[in-house]
This record gives C-alpha cells, sequence and structure tokens, in this order.
C-alpha cells in the first residue's frame, strides 16, 4: 500500500515541475546498454549525456566522469524509439473529424502540405508514446485527396513548444490499390499523375524540354497545382525523400524503376508487403524499406505473398529495414513488433531477426532512413540524448520506460491515462465522488 | 429417409395449425373432429398445406463436425497452465480419444504404448480462445464483395445469424490457429446496429463449410452495441437512433415487442423475435459490444426491466470505472489491452483495465477483434499484466492464461466442453515453445479435440485455404 501511495505522489511532483526544462549532464551506471546499432547490449555499462548530446555509451570502464548519477540497477537502457510512418501530433481522436489533420480529402492541395505546421506537441498521444519510450518520429499527412500524401516532419515527443526537429524532411506518394483509386482509377492513371507531376516540377527546377504548364486538371478537380509541382521540385531534384507506398512485388518493381527515369531520386519504400519476393532487386537499387512488420494475411490483392517473415527475409538480402509503424494498432507496438521478429528465428522456415537488429529497426534504422543517421536511435557519441531507461527488455510485451530523456532532459510521463490509473486505482466514494480524485 | 423425417415434422406442424384455425373459425374439436371421419385419405392430404418449415427451436444448420482421428498422446516435463488457475511444474497432459485424462504432475501415470513430447522447457495451455472475432465474416481479401459482417439496414436486425456470412475459406483462420493457438472462436455480426443479430461459435479446424466448423453443442449468443456506431450509422441517415437516448428507445421497444410475442401463443413465427425470446429464456446469451462506463451501467437496469442477462460487455475500455458493479452484476469484461483514443468513446482506455478488473473480483476475458491481434492474444494478456504489476497487483501468469481460456470460454456458454485442461473435457491443447506470455514465444503444436491440427516443426500441417492456392507464398510460413 504505501509504494501505491509514493507512486501517486511521485505523480503529482511531476505535473508541478512540468515546466521547461534544461538539459542536464547525465551519467547512468550498472546498466545493460544498448547502442542500437544492431550490437548486442554490453552489460554493467555506462551511458553520459552532457548538453544535450551523448558523450559515451559502453563499458564502464571506458566511461568518462560525468554529470549527476543515475543507478540503472541492472536494466536496460537503450536510445529512444524512432518511430515512423505516423501521425503522431496530427490528431486527438481518430474518428473525430475535427480532431484530424492528417487527412484532408477535400483539399486543392495535395504535395504543398506540410505537416510540420500542423504538430499539436502536446497532443495526448504524443504524452502516452512518450511514456512508450518513443523519443522521436516520422510524421505525416496521409494520402488521401490525391497520390501525394505530402511533407512529412521529424519531430521529438518533448512536448516543448518546438516539436520539430526537420520540417519537410520527405515526401510521400502512394502507388498501390490506394493510390490507383486516388488517381482516378488505375495504377496506369497513378503513374501517369506521378510522372506527370515530376516533369512539372522538373521544368520548374530548370531543366528544359519538359512542360510548360504547373496545372493539372480533371474535370472541375485540380490535380496537380504550381504550388504542388513546386513542392516536387525538392523531390525531382533529390534533395527531398520520396517515400513510395507500394506492397505488392510488382509496385515495387514499377517504383524502383522510377529511378531509370528521373536519377536523382532519393527514394524509401514503405509498406512493401511482398519485398522480399524482390529483395534482391531492392537491394541492388540500394533503396531502403520501412517494412510492415507482422502483416501475413492477404488483406488486399497487393499484400498476397503476406508473411511475418519479410522483414527477416529482406534483411537477409541485404536490404536496409525499418519497421513501420503506419500498420499497427499504435505506434508504441513498435517494440512489440521487433520481439516478435526475434521469436521468427526459433521457428523453422521463418526468417526473423537477432534481438540487435530488431532494436535497430526501430531505433537507428529509421533514424538513418529519416536523415537523422549517427543524431538519433543510437547511443553514439554526438548524438542527441534520447535515452530510456525500461522496466524489463523493452523487445517484451509488457514493458514500459521507468525515466526517458529526449535531448538530455528529463521527461515528465504523466498523460491523460496515468491520471485516470491515479483517480480508479481505488473505487472509494464513501466521502467524495471520483471527480474530487486528482 | 431424409424426405420421411421431414414429412412427418410436417404433418405434426399442420395438425396443430388445423385445430387451431378451427378453434378460430367458432368451430369445436368435436366438430373438426366429425369432419376428419368423413374424409377419406386422399382427401384429408390434398387439404394440408403442401409446404411447411421444420418448427422453432429444432437444429437447423447443424454442426457436422466431428473430431479428427487422433492417437493417444501425452506431453511430459512442461510447465502446465489449466487455464482454471493453476500451475504445475513438471508437468503431465495425457489426452486420448479427443478428451484430456489426465493432467497432472511428474508421477501422473500414462500407457507406455503412446506418443510422448517431451516438454522440457516447454509450456502447455489450454487452446486459446477468442471470444470476438469476425474472421470469415469479415475475411481476407477485405474486399467489399466480402464485406458480410454488419446488415446496417435497420438498427434491429435480430434475425441475422453470423453463420450465414462465414466463409471458411477466410486463411485468417490458419493464422490464428498457427500463430495464436486458438482453438475456438466467437463470430460476432458487426456493431452497426444495436441488435446485430446471433453469433456463431466455431473450432478453428479447416472445413469446406461452416457446418464443418461450428462448435457442437455451443448456445448462441445475440450481439448487442452501445453508443456511437448504431446513434452514427442510423442517425446520419436521418433515422432513430440518432442519439444515446435513442439507441436506449429502439431498444426497450423492441424488448417489448419480444415479451408480447412470447407471450402470445398465436403469434406467427418471427426470426428476429425468435433470437431475443431465446434471451429472455436464458438459452441465448448477450454480447454487448460498449466502451463507456455510464452506458454499461445503464444497460444493466435496461436488462433487469426486461428479465435478462447480459453475459459480457465487450470493448469495455471503461470497465475499470465501474469494477465493482460489473462484479455484482456477474458480468464479464472482454477487453483489449492496450486499444484506446482512435474513437471518442474509447478516448478514457489505460493499460490497467484488465489488471483494476481482476483486482475487484470481476470477471476478465482478452479478446481481439482484430484478424491480426487474435494471432498474439497471449501477448495481448501479458501486457494486462504487466501493467497491473507496475501497481503492485500481482496476479500469477495461471490466473492470466485463465483470461484467454477458461474465462473466454465460460462466457460463451463452452465452459463446462473446453477452455481449461481438466479430466474429461476436450483435448483442446497447445504446446508453446516457451513461456506464451513472453513476446519471444509461439505455439509450437495445436491439437483440436486431441488431433494434431498444427505442428510448427512439419511445414505439411500448415493449411492453406482454397483462395491461397497458387498464390504468391502458398504453404509459406506465415
Amino acid at each position: 500500500m504505501k509504494k501505491l501511495i509514493s507512486l501517486g505522489a511521485i505523480s503529482a511532483i511531476a505535473l508541478v515541475a512540468a515546466a521547461p526544462a534544461m538539459a542536464q549532464d547525465v551519467t547512468i551506471t550498472n546498466a545493460r546498454v544498448v547502442i542500437g546499432d544492431g550490437s548486442e547490449p554490453i552489460e554493467g555499462g555506462t551511458v553520459v549525456v552532457s548538453a544535450g548530446k551523448v558523450v559515451y555509451a559502453g563499458p564502464a570502464s571506458g566511461a568518462p566522469a560525468g554529470g549527476a548519477g543515475v543507478d540503472a540497477k541492472g536494466a536496460y537502457v537503450t536510445p529512444g524509439i524512432f518511430a515512423t510512418v505516423t501521425t503522431l501530433g496530427l490528431s486527438d481522436v481518430g474518428a473525430v473529424s475535427e480532431t484530424e489533420d492528417s487527412r484532408a480529402a477535400a483539399s486543392p492541395f495535395s504535395a504543398a502540405l506540410d505537416a510540420a505546421a500542423a504538430i499539436n506537441p502536446v497532443s495526448q498521444h504524443i504524452l502516452v508514446h512518450r511514456a512508450a519510450g518513443i523519443t522521436r518520429a516520422a510524421t505525416a499527412t496521409v494520402p488521401t485527396g490525391s497520390i501525394f500524401a505530402g511533407q512529412g516532419a521529424i519531430i521529438d515527443l518533448d512536448g516543448d513548444a518546438t516539436p520539430v526537429t526537420q520540417a519537410r524532411a520527405f515526401q510521400m506518394v502512394d502507388l498501390g490499390e490506394n493510390g490507383a483509386r486516388l488517381a482516378g482509377g488505375s495504377r496506369p492513371a497513378a503513374h501517369m499523375l506521378l510522372r506527370a507531376s515530376l516533369r512539372e516540377a522538373q521544368a520548374l527546377a530548370g531543366k528544359t524540354g519538359t512542360p510548360q504548364t504547373t496545372e493539372i486538371v480533371k474535370d472541375d478537380e485540380v490535380l496537380l497545382s504550381r504550388f504542388d509541382a513546386e513542392a516536387l521540385v525538392p523531390v525531382v531534384t533529390g534533395k527531398q525523400k520520396l517515400y513510395v507506398a507500394a506492397e505488392r512485388a510488382s509496385d515495387i518493381r514499377a517504383a524502383l524503376a522510377l529511378k531509370a527515369e528521373f536519377p536523382a531520386l532519393d527514394l524509401v519504400l514503405v509498406g512493401a508487403t511482398e519485398g522480399w519476393l524482390v529483395a534482391g532487386e531492392i537491394a541492388a537499387a540500394k533503396v531502403p524499406v520501412i517494412a510492415n512488420g507482422l502483416n501475413d494475411l492477404p488483406e488486399t490483392f497487393e499484400q498476397l505473398g503476406a508473411t511475418q517473415s519479410n522483414a527477416g527475409r529482406m534483411l537477409r538480402a541485404g536490404v536496409k529495414v525499418a519497421i513501420n509503424a503506419a500498420t499497427m494498432q499504435d505506434p508504441r507496438r513498435l517494440p512489440q513488433v521487433a520481439g516478435n521478429l526475434v521469436a521468427l528465428n526459433r521457428l523453422p522456415g521463418a526468417a526473423g531477426m537477432s534481438w540487435g537488429q530488431a532494436f535497430a529497426a526501430i531505433s537507428s534504422v529509421p533514424a538513418e532512413i529519416s536523415g537523422m543517421g549517427g543524431k538519433a536511435g543510437v547511443l553514439k557519441p554526438g548524438a542527441l540524448g534520447d535515452v530510456v531507461i525500461w522496466s524489463e527488455d523493452p523487445l517484451e510485451a509488457g514493458a514500459v520506460p521507468t525515466q526517458v530523456f529526449i535531448g538530455g532532459i528529463k521527461q515528465d510521463l504523466t498523460n491523460h491515462q496515468t491520471r485516470l490509473r491515479d483517480r480508479y486505482r481505488d473505487l472509494d466514494e464513501s466521502q467524495r465522488p471520483e471527480a474530487y480524485d486528482w | 429417409m431424409f424426405r420421411d423425417t421431414k414429412w412427418r415434422a410436417r404433418a405434426g406442424a399442420l395438425t396443430t395449425l388445423a385445430s387451431a384455425l378451427a378453434l378460430i373459425a367458432g368451430a369445436t374439436v368435436a366438430d373438426a373432429k366429425e369432419r376428419g371421419k368423413k374424409k377419406g385419405k386422399d382427401e384429408e392430404a390434398a387439404e394440408a398445406p403442401a409446404f411447411a418449415a421444420m418448427k422453432a427451436g429444432e437444429a437447423v444448420f447443424p454442426s457436422t463436425y466431428k473430431h479428427f482421428p487422433n492417437v493417444a498422446t501425452a506431453i511430459t516435463g512442461a510447465t502446465v497452465y489449466d487455464g482454471r488457475g493453476k500451475r504445475i511444474e513438471n508437468g503431465v497432459v495425457f489426452m486420448s480419444g479427443g478428451k484430456i485424462v489426465a493432467v497432472g504432475g511428474p508421477d501422473t501415470p500414462i500407457p507406455a504404448d503412446i506418443a510422448v513430447f517431451d516438454g522440457t522447457g516447454k509450456f502447455v495451455t489450454p487452446g486459446i480462445i477468442d471470444i470476438h472475432s469476425h474472421l470469415g465474416d469479415y475475411p481476407s481479401p477485405g474486399v467489399d464483395a466480402h464485406s458480410d459482417g454488419n446488415e446496417a439496414t435497420s438498427p434491429t436486425t435480430p434475425e441475422v445469424w453470423a453463420e450465414h456470412s462465414v466463409w471458411p475459406q477466410d486463411p485468417g483462420f490458419s493464422r490464428a490457429l498457427a500463430n495464436g493457438g486458438i482453438t475456438a472462436l466467437q463470430i460476432l455480426p458487426g456493431s452497426a446496429n444495436l441488435m446485430g443479430g446471433r453469433s456463431v461459435t466455431l473450432k478453428n479446424v479447416p472445413a469446406r463449410t461452416m457446418q464443418g466448423m461450428k462448435f457442437p453443442g455451443a448456445p448462441y449468443s445475440m450481439k448487442m452495441a452501445c453508443g456511437e456506431n448504431p446513434k452514427r450509422v442510423y442517425g446520419d441517415r436521418g433515422r432513430m437512433p440518432s442519439t444515446r437516448m435513442g439507441n436506449l428507445a429502439v431498444n426497450r421497444e423492441t424488448w417489448l415487442g419480444a415479451i408480447d410475442y412470447a407471450n402470445d401463443p398465436k403469434a406467427k413465427r418471427d426470426l428476429g423475435k425468435e433470437t431475443l425470446v431465446g434471451v429472455l429464456k436464458g438459452e441465448i446469451l448477450i454480447q454487448n459490444h460498449c466502451y463507456r462506463a455510464d452506458e454499461m451501467a445503464l444497460v444493466m437496469d435496461m436488462a433487469k426491466e426486461m428479465g435478462y442477462k447480459v453475459t459480457a460487455f465487450h470493448h469495455a475500455v471503461e470497465a475499470y470505472k465501474i469494477a465493482d458493479l460489473l462484479r455484482e452484476n456477474d458480468v464479464c469484461s472482454a477487453i483489449w489491452a492496450d486499444w484506446y483514443g482512435f474513437k471518442m468513446e474509447s478516448y478514457d482506455g489505460i493499460l490497467e483495465n484488465a489488471a483494476f478488473l481482476q483486482r475487484e473480483g470481476a470477471c476478465v476475458v482478452i479478446h481481439s477483434d482484430d484478424a491480426n491481434d487474435i494471432q498474439r492474444l497471449n501477448q495481448e494478456a501479458a501486457k494486462a499484466q504487466a501493467a497491473g504489476l507496475r501497481l503492485g497487483i500481482e496476479i500469477t501468469d495461471a490466473t492470466v492464461i485463465g483470461w484467454i481460456t477458461y474465462n473466454a470460454a465460460k462466457a460463451m456458454g463452452i465452459g463446462d466442453m473446453t477452455g481449461s485442461l481438466e479430466t474429461g473435457k476436450m483435448a483442446d491443447v497447445v504446446l508453446w515453445n516457451g513461456d506464451p506470455l513472453s513476446v519471444y514465444s509461439r505455439p509450437e503444436k495445436v491439437w483440436i479435440d486431441g488431433a494434431l491440427m498444427f505442428d510448427a516443426l512439419n511445414p505439411k500441417t500448415r493449411p492453406v485455404s482454397d483462395f491461397e492456392l497458387g498464390q504468391p507464398g502458398e504453404g509459406d510460413v506465415k
């Protein structure tokens, strides 16, 4: 009972202390250190964070003297989870449309849409996911009015006034069944719209021999306005990544073929349920994949070959694979999905990941794909001080963080859910209704 | 033979009907008998209506499932969770003839000439049971032509039966078996309607027909739904219900109609009301989709008013707010571990829901409502358990396994047949390659009624649905 009371007291203090905090130097000792680069955990390790950056992570023997000490008591200490692709910060309640900024089917704009402008850093989804150990995320609007989703941002989850780590980090286009529907009803329509759009962008970028108009109109609908074409200039010139959502093996091939026509494209595949069928081609093209982790159902005709071994098989073929947060119930399930891929290694005929590889697929690899290689998702000198101390093996289903640091700042893990938990810890209304318990 | 039986049944019904009609016409029974005497046999046959259905209450669409050939089998040396809160170290599970014969410690006697699996380092649980699935009714691929789970054309459709939508070729059944250890599941109609129709409970065996999967002897349930879905679906069409008060009004009017029907011996057959009367008689259970605590409390009072019982609230994300009420009313909460915030009525979902219910002594069932999560109910249960432990609520592993086995079976009305490893019950058994509450464990073998229906070590025991034949990944490990 005492234990429960003290937990409540901690929550109350945390609330009071929720004002902006400064990065403090911290040294975490007696840790099972996970670097996040695919290597296995280091027992009895130390992590040192100073001025918001990682200074050291490794065996205790090599650690420099640091700031205030935290004894991890043997717990896992890892880089923060890097979630991609998400809509974190863009919605409060999915089915309450007025709170939902990830969809804009009625907007005349598409590629020009910029998620960064709409991020709400104190959205409960951000607070809940921070408490689940996610420290940074790629967040984007989703394709609803056009094959183009718009420009996604890289955000942190520290809840302060500046959530955007990098605005307009990537553009996303859907070249699967959904994209076909959005383009007017077929895959050729989607490919034509994409190619036409990229050629318009080339024209704006100063290339010759390309179209003169920057408006593509069907009936009364503008499929590509000047603003959308301008937004595609960094894509066609390779300055902004192009995420291509594709599931079917042939759709993946068609996406890879774009590079023959537009050589500067910096492609990333998203979904890639049938990626294992074309893994060699993806590896040869050096295109990374944000892969659906556990899809094993032919939910659509573009996913007939679905298997949980997809990510493992692509990895074996030499593909850089991150786990896609978009197809799970919530991004906070990323570690659980990674744990399931580890479990696959014990099933004959299945292809999974080692523990280190699986953790990298939700930390350093998505960070690299997001253009933050060496800066996030990894405990290496110079990286952002995004550090999580866990209750147990972070890939276990029941694991949660006990402490979360973002940019070296210790985070408050309170949110709507923890407050409900504290209120309904008992149902005693003998003195006052529950509404007075806060 | 079939025809003769049918004809006799019809003739019986007709005699009753003829008597009733005669009475209505003001004639006496004696008159009718007198007339009957004067008629020749041919004349009688000519007057009898030529068509009649089987009687209400007779078994229709009956199960044709028979357990598959099996050999007497024992698992030794495993950690055994019996589904009812008991854990046995170095345990033995012995099954024969499709039934559990013995469950016990290492000294449990087993015959010499049977198949024995060494379970050292492994775990045995009852077959996992999902109380809330739409497999078959919303199968893969999820194309419009397969969308058969919501008869969303009227807010009350108690006359529809989920079993008439089940597509047995849904590849989802095999994934649930191989990755989730699912041996039985309840297929429910969707939640567009206040009263969505009857559920069907299935054995998770591949079959050519729904009847080949239908769980012999399982009672029906009726699906009801609170809250946002019915009022949105019908409110958007400008018809009742468009509010939560409208939801309750339509429900109560419908129950009153069913009570009148039940009291009227002359009432013409009505499929919907037959289902509702089955509920009033306690023969059909109520599985009620309901998120919010205040709405669950209203529904429990409505049930008292009308004289029926709610067996389980499904998706009850706010059950923790009224755990005491649920315990007092003996209603189970079928819940997710971590779903929250996707709709307004799910906004207050918390990880501790199951733990708080368990602590109050209320019944917990972990459910999926999802073709993916049904493959990992063990992990969902583990998440809910861990959330409690962080607050000092210790719930044993053996109890937690009960959330996805015996408690589910009980709330589906099949708890006396399956859901636990007890002598005489169906041999629905999963051998896990590690602790089933760990993310790193998978079903290694799954027996249904003693027949080995999945073996992770043998690729030929992976069921492949008709739909998957000749497609990429046919027979692949999934």
